[in-house]
């Protein structure tokens, strides 16, 4: 129980602090969940995110569910996003009951425009952090490169770099495997801490969902 | 049923909305002419609105329709909520349980180290689209002297929050945050 109301303040935070869409929720994931919590590790925040980019929906609320379900289990799921939903849905109303014309009012376009500028330095430090745990051969710093100019020069959906790359990189590890390289090595030590992780942090949570 | 017709509408713009909230977009204009529920220029009004509050883009757009579009407005503002986010979680815990199992599956993890740096690339590309608007008079593009393209003040402000960032990495972004709107107020960033 305690864990649940853990969450939903957590993702209410999170909710509370997402400004600017999707990619604007990831430092404060990293803080919270991360950093402050613990609950997960900055390469697992990094794959649930991914899933989010290319599966239907708000990518926030995806990553919500998704974190919620990895931390507590498919109700933990369900309170992360409504957590994470909460705050928004409030000030929505209450703009949309009594204060119709807000985002033309000069302070919330002037205050708008402060919050910008620090949503995008707060992108560049997630990214900075994201880095070392996603980015470390060959093969991934050109998958970056790529969805990164595909991205802003086409301007397509994100769905489409993203499965490419999944392809891609699937299609890498089946062709690479069979020489034994270096590829292999990074998925072989990952595994291990993996494992330990999940022994200590899912199993008991699983066990609860059964019930 | 009014709650019952916004629940669904949103339910498929939820389900077919692959990429964010402004994926949302082009399914919600559609929505204003089959329905009548808004008209376009509301909904660029919503859109502003959506965007300078806090959340997901997309729900927030949801939650104002459902506001304003008739019944009880708290009802209506949670059947279009709902609507919007019930594919996402239903789809995420079964993408989430079956990725538990196959979690150690090697072709899992081929998978995944070309989906995260990708996944990057694109958080990337969301930064650079910010720092644009940020950061540029992209009107001032071939007029006036080059120094007239940079925003000074946005600059200056980014630079500064970046070191207090990297110098004090224990204080909580949501102080940045905050420091940051009122810099904006003080200093009318928005002109």
């Amino acid at each position: 129980m305690r864990k649940y109301w853990d969450l939903f303040i957590v993702f209410l935070k999170i909710g509370s602090l997402t400004f600017g869409g999707g990619y604007a929720m990831l430092p404060i994931i990293q803080r919270e969940i991360v950093e402050d919590k613990g609950w997960a590790t900055d390469e697992e925040i990094v794959e649930y995110y991914a899933i989010g980019q290319c599966t239907p929906g708000a990518i926030a609320v995806n990553t919500s569910t998704f974190v919620g379900y990895r931390i507590a289990g498919t109700f933990g799921g369900i309170i992360a996003t409504i957590g994470f939903v909460l705050p928004a849905f409030v000030i929505i109303c209450i703009i949309a009951g009594v204060l119709q014309n807000f985002a033309d009012l000069a302070i919330v376009k002037n205050a708008f425009a402060g919050i910008r500028v620090c949503a995008c330095v707060l992108i560049i430090n997630a990214i900075i952090k994201m880095w070392k745990s996603s980015i470390n051969d060959f093969f991934s710093l050109i998958i970056f490169i790529a969805a990164f100019f595909i991205t802003v020069v086409f301007s397509i959906s994100p769905v489409i770099p993203v499965l490419v790359a999944a392809g891609l990189g699937l299609a890498g590890g089946i062709i690479l495997r069979r020489r034994n390289s270096p590829y292999e090595k990074i998925f072989a030590n990952r595994n291990d801490t993996e494992n330990t992780d999940e022994k200590t942090d899912v199993l008991p949570e699983e066990g609860d969902q059964d019930k | 049923m009014i709650y019952f017709r916004l629940f669904f509408n949103f339910f498929t713009t939820g389900l077919f909305a692959v990429g964010g909230g402004l994926a949302t977009l082009p399914f919600l204009s559609d929505m204003a002419e089959r329905t009548g529920w808004f008209t376009y220029h509301q909904l660029m009004d919503i859109l502003a609105i959506s965007e300078s509050t806090p959340g997901a883009i997309g729900v927030n757009m949801s939650t104002y329709v459902g506001f304003i579009t008739g019944g009880h407005p708290l009802l209506g503002a949670l059947a279009g909520t709902a609507g919007l986010v019930a594919p996402s979680i239903i789809i995420i815990l079964i993408v989430a349980k079956i990725l538990e199992k196959f979690r150690n599956s090697p072709y899992v993890q081929y998978a995944f180290h070309g989906l995260k740096p990708a996944s990057i690339g694109l958080i990337a590309a969301a930064g650079w689209s910010v720092f644009k608007i940020v950061a540029l008079h992209t009107d001032m593009l071939g007029r006036g002297s080059l120094i007239d393209l940079f925003n000074m003040k946005s600059i200056i402000l980014g630079v500064i929050i970046f070191l207090l960032m990297m110098k004090f990495k224990k204080i909580h972004p949501a102080a940045f945050i905050g420091i940051s709107a009122v810099v904006g107020i003080v200093f009318s960033f928005a002109q």
